[in-house]
C-alpha cells in the first residue's frame, strides 16, 4: 500500500475576485522510502494541493482523500492534524527565514518540535538538538544550537529545517522549493544532504519544484502539473525519456541544453489558463499543438502510456505515441513516430 | 557639440567597452554613538575585462560575488572607487551628469523583477514613451507611433497602449521591460537575471527575444543569470567571480568544458542538469564545504583558498594573478596557482569541513521513540 494516497483532491479559494480553482482534481500516491517530484510551473497548484493536504489553507474548500497510511487526512479536525504534522509528515519551506522564528534560539526551536509532541523532556530534547544540527553538516553544534536564526547563512537555515523536519523521524516529509532561494553550489549541499538523510531514516520525501534539472536529480518518479490538475506521471526516466503529454513534451524542450549550445528553444506559445474557472476542457488545450475536438470536450483522463508500469498521462493522443516529437506538430506524418 | 554624438562611431573590431581594474567598496555604517563607517564592504575589487560589438557575456558566481555591482558600475548606475571605464574608447567615469546623458541612451539595463521595475499607477504607454521625452524630441502623435512599433516588436499587442502593468503576466512585463531598454536603440544592455522570475515556458520566449533582437539591433549584451544552463546558451564568453574578484574568464565552450580554476568547476558541476537522467551518466560532482566569506574581511591571498580543495600553502598569501595559463586558448585566463588539468578529479575537501557521513552519529539509532 502507498504510504499517501491522494485522490481528486480539489481546492478552491473564495476571492474579492471570485473564487479561484486552484487545484481541480489532483490524483497521486507516494510509496515509502521513495521520492516524488511535482512539478509546475507558478499557478499549477503544486504548492497549494500539499498545503491543503496538512490543513495548512485556512478558508479554502477542499474536498478528495488523502490517505496516509489508509487514514483519511482532510476528514480529520484540527487536534488530529496536530498530532500528525511534525510528527509523521513534516514540511520544509522554500524561505528558511521566514519558516523560523527570529526571536528564539535554534535549538531551542528544534527541541521544541520533540517536545510539543510530548516524547521528550527539555534537556533530552536539547541534547537531540545538538544531535541533529551535527547530522545535518552544521560545525560546532553545540555552540550553534545558542545561536539565533540571523546568525545563519541561507544554506545553514536551510539545514536546521531539515533538523527539523527529522527530529521526530517522519514518514514523510513535503519539501516546497527547499533550495529554490540558495546559490546552486548551496543546492548542491542541501540537496545531496536530503538525499543522504531520506536513505539514512527511510523516510518518503515529495519533493515540490519548478525546476526540472532538480527532480531528474532527486527524484524517482514525477508527477507534472498543469492549470491543478495531474498531466503525466512516471517514473523519472520515463519522464525525460519517453514523454506523452505535450505539455511535458514542451516543458523539456524550453530548457536549455546544458551541453551546449542548441540553437533556438522552443517556447511553448502562449501563456498558462485562469484558474478563475472550473477549466472544463483539457487546461493545455489553448497552447497544444496536437489539439483536437476530444481535448475541448472533457479534460482527458489519466491513461497507461509508454513502455513502463506506472506511465500514466491526461492526453488524448495514441499511448504509443511517447518521445520528443513537440517540434513535429507541424507535420502530421512525423509527429505520429516517436524518435526512439 | 550636441552630446548625442559624443559617443558615435566605434568600428567592429573595437572594443565597445573597456573595464580596468574596477574598484566599488561600499561603506559598512555602524558605531554606538556616532554614525561612521567601521568598514568597507569590497563588492568588486580590482576588474578587468573587455566587450566586443554584438557580443553577450555571461556573468556568473553565487550572490552577493559582486556581479549585479559591476553591473551598476558598467551602467554608471553606481560612481566607481577607483579604476577605469571605458565605453567606445571615452572614459565614463570621470563624466558629469550632463556628459553623462548620451552615454544614459547607449547603455541600458533590463532587471529581473518585471514587478518592480515598473510603476503600477502608470500606462504602459506612457511608461514606454518615457525614454522618448527625456532624450528625444518627438511630437506626441510619432512618439506614440514609435512606441507602439516597439510593442509590437517585442511582441506585446499594440493595442494594449493604455493598460496597466497589473493586467499583464511576469514574461509580458518582462517584455516591457525589454521594450524599455531598447526604446532609444542603444548599444549595450545589462540584463540582470531577465529570465529568473518566470516559469520555464515563459523564459523560453523571452530568451529567443533577447536573441533575435541582438542580431536585429546589433546589441551587446552583458548577460547576468544564476541558471547556468541559460548563461551557457545565450553567453559567447564567460566570466566567472568570487567575492568581487574575476576567478576565470573565457570562451563560453572552453569555460564550461574546460574549466580550469577550481571554483569555476564546482560551480558548473554543481547545477543539476536535466538531460542527466536521458543521458544515465553521473557528472563528477564536486560539493563545496562552508559559506561564501564576508566581503568585508575577505580571506587572504586567493580569495578561495578557505574552500578550495586544491589549496597549498601559497595559496594563503599570494594573491593569483588572471592570466592564460599553458593549454588554454587566448582569451582564456584563469587567476589559480594550481589550475584544474584535464580530466582531473577536485576532491572533496576544505578546512571548515562538516562532518563526513561515516563520522555523524548513526541516524536509525538516535531517532527517538
Amino acid at each position: 500500500m502507498a504510504l499517501l494516497d491522494v485522490r481528486d483532491l480539489r481546492v478552491s479559494f473564495d476571492t474579492d475576485d471570485g473564487t479561484v480553482y486552484a487545484v481541480q482534481g489532483m490524483s497521486f500516491t507516494v510509496e515509502a522510502g521513495k521520492t516524488l517530484g511535482i512539478v509546475g510551473e507558478s499557478g499549477s497548484g503544486k504548492s497549494v494541493c500539499t498545503q491543503a493536504i496538512m490543513g495548512l489553507t485556512p478558508g479554502a474548500k477542499v474536498s478528495g482523500q488523502a490517505l496516509l497510511d489508509g487514514v483519511d487526512l482532510l476528514a480529520m479536525d484540527e487536534h488530529e492534524l496536530e498530532g500528525i504534522r511534525g510528527s509523521k509528515v513534516s514540511l520544509i519551506f522554500q524561505d528558511p527565514l521566514t519558516s523560523l522564528h527570529p526571536l528564539y534560539r535554534v535549538g531551542h526551536q528544534i527541541a521544541e518540535v520533540m517536545q510539543a509532541h510530548g516524547k521528550m523532556k527539555r534537556d533530552q530534547a536539547e541534547a537531540r538538538a545538538v544531535e541533529l544540527l551535527h547530522l545535518v553538516g552544521i560545525p560546532q553544534p553545540e555552540r550553534r544550537v545558542r545561536d539565533y536564526p540571523h546568525q545563519f547563512s541561507g544554506g545553514m537555515r536551510q539545514r536546521v529545517m531539515i533538523a527539523m523536519a527529522l527530529a521526530l523521524a517522519p514518514a514523510l516529509i513535503i519539501a516546497d522549493e527547499p533550495t529554490t532561494a540558495l546559490d546552486v553550489t548551496v543546492q548542491a549541499q542541501i540537496l545531496e544532504l536530503l538525499g543522504r538523510m531520506q536513505s539514512d531514516f527511510q523516510t518518503a520525501v515529495i519533493l515540490i519544484t519548478h525546476d526540472l534539472g532538480v527532480v531528474a536529480d532527486v527524484a524517482d518518479d514525477i508527477v507534472i502539473m498543469y492549470g491543478g490538475r495531474p498531466m503525466e506521471r512516471a517514473d523519472v526516466e520515463a519522464a525525460f525519456i519517453e514523454p506523452h503529454h505535450p505539455y511535458t513534451q514542451g516543458l523539456l524542450q524550453s530548457i536549455p541544453s546544458y551541453s551546449g549550445r542548441s540553437g533556438r528553444l522552443r517556447p511553448i506559445k502562449g501563456y498558462p489558463p485562469s484558474l478563475m474557472r472550473q477549466i472544463d476542457e483539457c487546461p493545455f488545450a489553448g497552447r497544444c499543438p496536437h489539439v483536437q475536438d476530444a481535448c475541448r470536450a472533457a479534460p482527458p483522463p489519466l491513461k497507461p502510456v509508454g513502455t513502463r508500469p506506472g506511465h500514466v498521462s491526461a492526453c488524448v493522443l495514441p499511448s504509443d505515441r511517447v518521445g520528443h516529437s513537440f517540434d513535429a506538430a507541424d507535420d502530421p506524418v512525423a509527429a505520429g513516430s516517436s524518435r526512439r | 557639440m550636441t552630446g548625442t554624438d559624443l559617443f558615435e562611431g566605434v568600428s567592429d573590431a573595437e572594443d565597445l567597452l573597456q573595464v580596468e581594474d574596477v574598484v566599488k567598496h561600499f561603506p559598512v555604517r555602524g558605531g554606538a554613538v556616532r554614525d561612521r563607517a567601521t568598514g568597507q564592504v569590497r563588492a568588486v575589487d580590482g576588474v578587468s575585462f573587455s566587450l566586443k560589438v554584438g557580443e553577450t557575456l555571461g556573468l556568473v558566481g553565487e550572490s552577493g560575488c559582486g556581479k549585479s555591482t559591476l553591473a551598476r558600475l558598467v551602467t554608471a548606475l553606481h560612481p566607481v572607487t577607483s579604476g577605469h571605464i571605458q565605453f567606445k574608447g571615452k572614459e565614463i567615469t570621470t563624466l558629469s551628469r550632463r556628459q553623462m546623458r548620451p552615454l544614459r541612451r547607449s547603455v541600458q539595463m533590463v532587471f529581473q523583477d518585471p514587478y518592480g521595475s515598473l510603476n503600477p499607477r502608470r500606462r504602459v504607454g506612457s511608461i514606454l514613451t518615457d525614454p522618448f521625452s527625456v532624450h528625444g524630441s518627438l511630437s506626441r502623435g510619432e512618439a506614440k507611433r514609435q512606441v507602439q512599433e516597439l510593442m509590437a516588436r517585442v511582441g506585446l499587442s499594440p493595442e494594449h497602449y493604455n493598460r496597466f502593468p497589473s493586467e499583464f503576466s511576469g514574461g509580458q512585463r518582462q517584455r516591457i521591460g525589454i521594450a524599455r531598454a531598447l526604446a532609444l536603440r542603444p548599444d549595450l544592455i545589462v540584463c540582470d537575471e531577465p529570465v529568473s522570475a518566470l516559469d520555464v515556458s515563459i523564459q523560453a520566449q523571452i530568451i529567443n527575444l533577447l536573441e533575435d533582437l541582438q542580431d536585429e539591433f546589433m546589441l551587446t549584451y552583458i548577460f547576468i543569470a544564476h541558471d547556468l544552463s541559460v548563461v551557457r546558451h545565450v553567453s559567447d564568453r564567460i566570466a566567472v567571480m568570487y567575492l568581487g574578484k574575476l576567478v576565470e574568464t573565457g570562451p563560453v565552450e572552453e569555460i564550461y568544458s574546460r574549466s580550469r580554476h577550481p571554483y569555476s568547476a564546482s560551480l558548473l558541476s554543481a547545477v543539476p542538469v536535466a538531460e542527466k537522467a536521458f543521458r544515465s551518466v553521473r557528472k563528477q560532482r564536486v560539493i563545496l564545504t562552508g559559506d561564501v566569506p564576508s566581503p568585508v574581511r575577505p580571506p587572504s591571498g586567493c580569495r578561495f583558498h578557505p574552500r578550495c580543495p586544491k589549496a597549498q600553502a601559497i595559496c594563503a598569501e599570494e594573491e593569483p594573478v588572471l592570466e592564460q595559463k599553458q593549454g588554454d586558448g587566448p582569451g582564456h585566463l584563469t587567476a589559480c596557482h594550481f589550475p584544474v588539468t584535464a580530466g582531473e578529479a577536485l576532491a572533496l575537501a576544505s578546512r571548515e569541513d562538516p562532518p563526513s557521513p561515516d563520522a555523524a552519529p548513526s541516524l536509525s539509532q538516535g531517532a527517538p521513540q
